[in-house]
């Protein structure tokens, strides 16, 4: 029977299958941070209980970690620091794979994953955040999980499952120029809800897809969880291949032709059945932002503020609560909407190819707004930037050039906006106090931030792009 | 994990749909290295002006809803991070069960691994179930889960779905871990098959 991608990496991790479909699951990958982690740690030392594979298991903190430079002096915040110390511990105490704060591979742990090639094709990944779908640009199989399982991975490398439905997200055609990854995600979003992928696992597919480069992909995966889905997936192809190839955890030798020969598998196969299937015209996606309180938000550049009333059922007053917490009025263009602060990172768009994209914009140009920030989404992702002359660029433009971390993109750390203040950003939340209590966030692509950042407000990127010379 | 057998309780009605994570626990009181504790702070944003004092009108300062046991809400509840302090902080506050049209996944599944029961009934019928808690201590609402119902204060009663060996854990307040690990040896010979298969892993 053809398979699809998600029915493939499945089939191949089942420890074991009870009558009625619960499977126990295999976990080829433990991604852990500081946040969801200290319980389950706790738990099984309470238990007397130790990790099954150290070796598969890589801890990073992320969330907490300041990202100015005096953090090397140790981290202010009492609870914050509390928190990555317990990481310090634990991972020393169980042997599993560390990078801290001080080592330059640190980073948010969905940039250090692909990074140093710990994620690779037709494994299973998880990870206690739910941003862990972005593995799944390389193929692999990559979720969030609940500390509840963390413990349970950590304790037995296995997950308790149920498989989920098959969705097809086919993107056909080429992208317009100013459209990225991000205006994809978040019309796939738009199109379908936040709902609209609940109980599924999506594979994203089509033209537009495959042009799309590994960081690219990381983008689109990244926000599958936004749209409900359980986890994003892209089938693996030369360009995933030369990404891994070299990494320090990937395959070498007669094990990379094994790897390769196996990888080269992974795809859908012709007749695969598909539950659900979403197809979208790349030359209709325009550059995006978001309105409102949910991702699902989300309107071309050039449209205007919604009416509640345009919408139906708990929508409206959902719409009306988000106008009220935006300080938004229905009609409202959405390029006259002010912007005070840009911030450019996370794990959905931190890094080298968003840094790049922003720079593009920023070159020669200064900043409109009273505060900006990259923050870059690994150690490494700010050297080189730093080496490409990028870091310099924001400096010129006036943003403040940070060091890695998640940041504002959910404010456990000190960068945080004040009530009121509207942000632009490049994270994957727009969530009603998610980038600080009152904050209004706008989601967009790096371009489109870098843009806002110059002119002061919401801007259509495509205004500001550079003629070729 | 505590066992969830039946519940009569009062409902709080909460008719917000994509009632996320964020909303629920936000992201301050995730610094704390403890399950327990998160009550006080469920809500915290919705609950609390920036002074810390309570919002009146907020439907868990309300003193019909303070000892509230079940929440009826929207579609997409806990959708967004999968932060487990969400549920922790619902249960310390004193919910053992929601109703509500859909869920998010993560969330969903982390009720279950705390002896919380999310309940999925159609629209109209949460329409009347948050009918019953909007009347507070005069509409309480009976959930059973051995026989897989929630019954109104009128006596209507909805059956629910919920996944077979889902509620025998619950049922029994069975310990994941402790029942994966009876398995070990399947893992062991999945490990070493792995091993041989893909060795680069």
């Amino acid at each position: 029977m053809p398979k699809t991608l998600y029915d493939k990496i499945w089939d191949a991790h089942v420890v074991h299958e009870d009558s009625d479909g619960t499977c126990l699951l295999y976990i080829d990958r433990h991604l852990v941070h500081e946040v969801t982690s200290p319980q389950a740690f706790e738990g099984l030392r309470l238990a007397g209980r130790t990790v099954r594979a150290p070796a598969k298991t890589i801890a990073v903190p992320d969330h907490n970690v300041p990202t100015t430079p005096d953090r090397n002096d140790g981290i202010k915040n009492p609870e914050s620091r509390i928190q990555v110390e317990t990481l310090d511990r634990n991972a020393q105490e169980f042997g599993v794979n560390y990078y801290p704060v001080h080592d330059v591979r640190q980073g948010i742990v969905h940039i250090v994953g692909p990074e140093q090639g710990w994620t690779l094709p037709g494994m299973t990944v998880v990870c206690g955040d739910s941003h862990t779908a972005t593995h799944g640009a390389f193929g692999a199989l990559a979720h969030g999980i609940g500390t509840s399982e963390v413990e349970h991975v950590l304790a037995t490398q296995t997950l308790i499952q149920k498989k989920s439905r098959n969705m097809k997200v086919e993107i056909t055609g080429s992208l317009p120029p100013g459209v990225t990854a991000k205006d994809i995600t978040l019309s796939v979003i738009g199109a379908t809800g936040t709902a609209g992928g609940t109980g599924h696992v999506i594979e994203y597919c089509g033209q537009a897809i495959e042009e799309l480069s590994m960081e690219g992909r990381m983008t689109v995966c990244n926000m599958a969880i936004e749209g409900g889905a359980r986890a994003g997936l892209i089938a693996p192809d030369q360009k995933t291949f030369d990404y891994v190839k070299g990494r320090p955890h990937a395959p070498k030798g007669a094990q990379w032709d094994a790897a390769l020969a196996w990888w080269k598998t992974l795809k859908s196969d012709e007749g695969a059945q598909w539950d659900k299937v979403v197809t979208l015209k790349a030359e209709e996606i325009a550059p995006v932002v978001t309105w409102g309180t949910s991702p699902e938000d989300v309107l071309p550049i050039t449209g205007h503020v919604p009416d509640p009333d345009s919408f139906s059922g708990g929508k409206v007053g959902a719409a009306r609560r988000a106008l009220d917490y935006m300080g938004l009025k229905p009609g409202q263009k959405l390029t006259d909407i002010e912007i005070d602060t840009v911030f450019i990172g996370s794990c959905t768009n931190g890094r080298i190819e968003d840094l790049r994209a922003a720079a593009d914009i920023l070159k020669g140009r200064k900043i409109a707004v009273k505060r900006a920030m990259v923050v870059p989404g690994s150690g490494l992702v700010r050297a080189q930037a730093e080496e490409e002359g990028l870091a310099q660029i924001f400096i010129d433009a006036g943003f403040e050039w940070r060091l890695a971390g998640c940041s504002m993109c959910l404010a456990m750390n000190p960068d945080q906006l004040a009530p009121g203040e509207r942000c632009a950003a490049t994270s994957n939340r727009n969530f009603e106090g998610r980038q600080g209590r009152g904050g209004r966030t706008h989601l967009m692509s790096p371009a489109m931030a870098a843009a806002a950042a110059i002119t002061g407000r919401l801007t259509d990127i495509r205004e500001l792009t550079r003629q070729p010379a | 994990m505590e066992k969830f057998t039946n519940l009569t309780g009062v409902a709080a009605p909460m008719p917000l749909v994509n009632i996320d994570t964020d909303m629920i626990i936000p992201k301050q009181f995730l610094k704390t290295v403890q399950r327990t504790g998160l009550g006080k702070n469920l809500f915290d944003e919705m609950r609390y002006d920036d002074q810390g004092n309570e919002i009146a009108d907020f439907v868990l300062n309300q003193p019909a809803y303070r000892q509230a046991q079940i929440l009826v809400t929207g579609e997409n509840f806990g959708c967004g991070s999968s932060r487990e302090h969400a549920p922790w902080a619902l249960a310390d506050f004193g919910i053992r069960a929601i109703i509500a049209p859909s869920y998010a996944d993560i969330f969903y599944n982390n009720c279950f691994k705390n002896g919380m029961l999310p309940i999925v009934l159609p629209q109209d019928q949460v329409d009347v179930l948050m009918e019953d808690a909007r009347k507070g201590e005069n509409a309480r609402i009976a959930i059973d889960l051995e026989s897989q119902t929630v019954t109104s204060a009128d006596g209507q009663v909805f059956a629910f779905q919920i996944d077979p060996f889902t509620k025998h854990c619950l049922l029994n307040g069975l310990d994941d871990v402790g029942l994966t690990l009876e398995k070990v040896s399947a893992i062991d010979a999945f490990e070493n098959a792995a091993a041989q298969a893909r060795p680069w892993i």
